[in-house]
């Protein structure tokens, strides 16, 4: 305390965070990656667009589609909007918990922050799942 | 006082953002829509997985249907616009930029969102 005469109480104080060292918490890393999905289907919109335009132009269109998203880079690209959409749906219904008061409490909010996470991962990948088994093409 | 407003005119939509609590308010209630909407999104995108342009095409021809994605599509992209203009808000601080990407953001939204309502009114009528 008595380090610096002039301001006693310098030696007390919080640290504002560090970036380089600060350990993120879970909670941080949702709320960006809110944003980041949000962005991402955002530009996804112009691919939601691109399809049904597609459909539009009948068969030619729809294979010109094709030709493109059923390429690696495509699937890659549909899996993530994929994953961003159930993420930004999850984390969605979140926030309009948070917005009615509901889940404010630290630990609770990190629990379902993990449990967030997991479970986008897991529905996107049952998705996929799905649809590559064969067991999509029900409207048919 | 310094100017001839009012302070209940100031508090009425006219704080540093210009608007009042109109913006978050729209953002919840594009929010809530999105819910179900999503929902009847997910299942659509499943069950035409796999399946041909015959099938995507007869599925968006339903008047249901084709009602259905129109509000997803509309009310995702105001719901994208509201998104955007927050991270804008946040992260740029030059006026001149914001204004330009405010202006990009609302046009790519409201071009992307006459394509997709366009498609959809097609494949309606063909």
């Amino acid at each position: 305390m008595a380090d610096n005469p002039q301001r006693p109480m310098a030696n007390a104080r919080p640290l504002s965070p560090h970036m380089t060292i600060y350990r993120w918490p879970v909670t941080m890393m949702t709320s960006i990656t809110h944003r980041a999905t949000g962005v991402g289907l955002s530009v996804g919109a112009i691919i939601l667009a691109w399809w049904l335009v597609s459909i539009s132009n009948g068969p030619e269109g729809w294979q010109s589609f094709h030709a493109v998203a059923d390429t690696p880079v495509g699937l890659l690209v549909l899996f993530g909007l994929t994953w961003a959409l159930v993420y930004h749906f999850l984390n969605g219904i979140r926030h309009l918990a948070w917005d009615m008061g509901y889940g404010f409490d630290k630990r609770e909010a990190e629990r379902n922050s993990v449990i967030i996470f997991a479970l986008s991962i897991i529905l996107a990948l049952a998705a996929f799942a799905v649809g590559w088994t064969g067991h999509g093409g029900y409207l048919q | 006082m310094s100017t001839a407003q009012t302070p209940l005119h100031k508090v009425r939509g006219m704080g540093s953002a210009h608007s009042g609590t109109g913006h978050f308010w729209h953002e919840r209630v594009t929010a809530v829509a999105l819910i179900p909407l999503s929902l009847w999104f997910f299942y659509v995108m499943l069950g035409l997985a796999g399946t041909n342009e015959v099938t995507a095409l007869q599925f968006l021809a339903h008047p249901w249907n084709a009602l259905l994605m129109g509000a997803f599509v509309c009310f995702s992209l105001w719901h994208a616009y509201l998104g955007l203009q927050v991270v804008v808000d946040d992260y740029i601080h030059t006026a001149g930029t914001k204004i330009f990407l405010m202006l990009l953001i609302r046009f790519s939204i409201i071009a992307t969102g006459a394509t997709c309502l366009f498609a959809i009114v097609r494949i309606a009528a063909l």
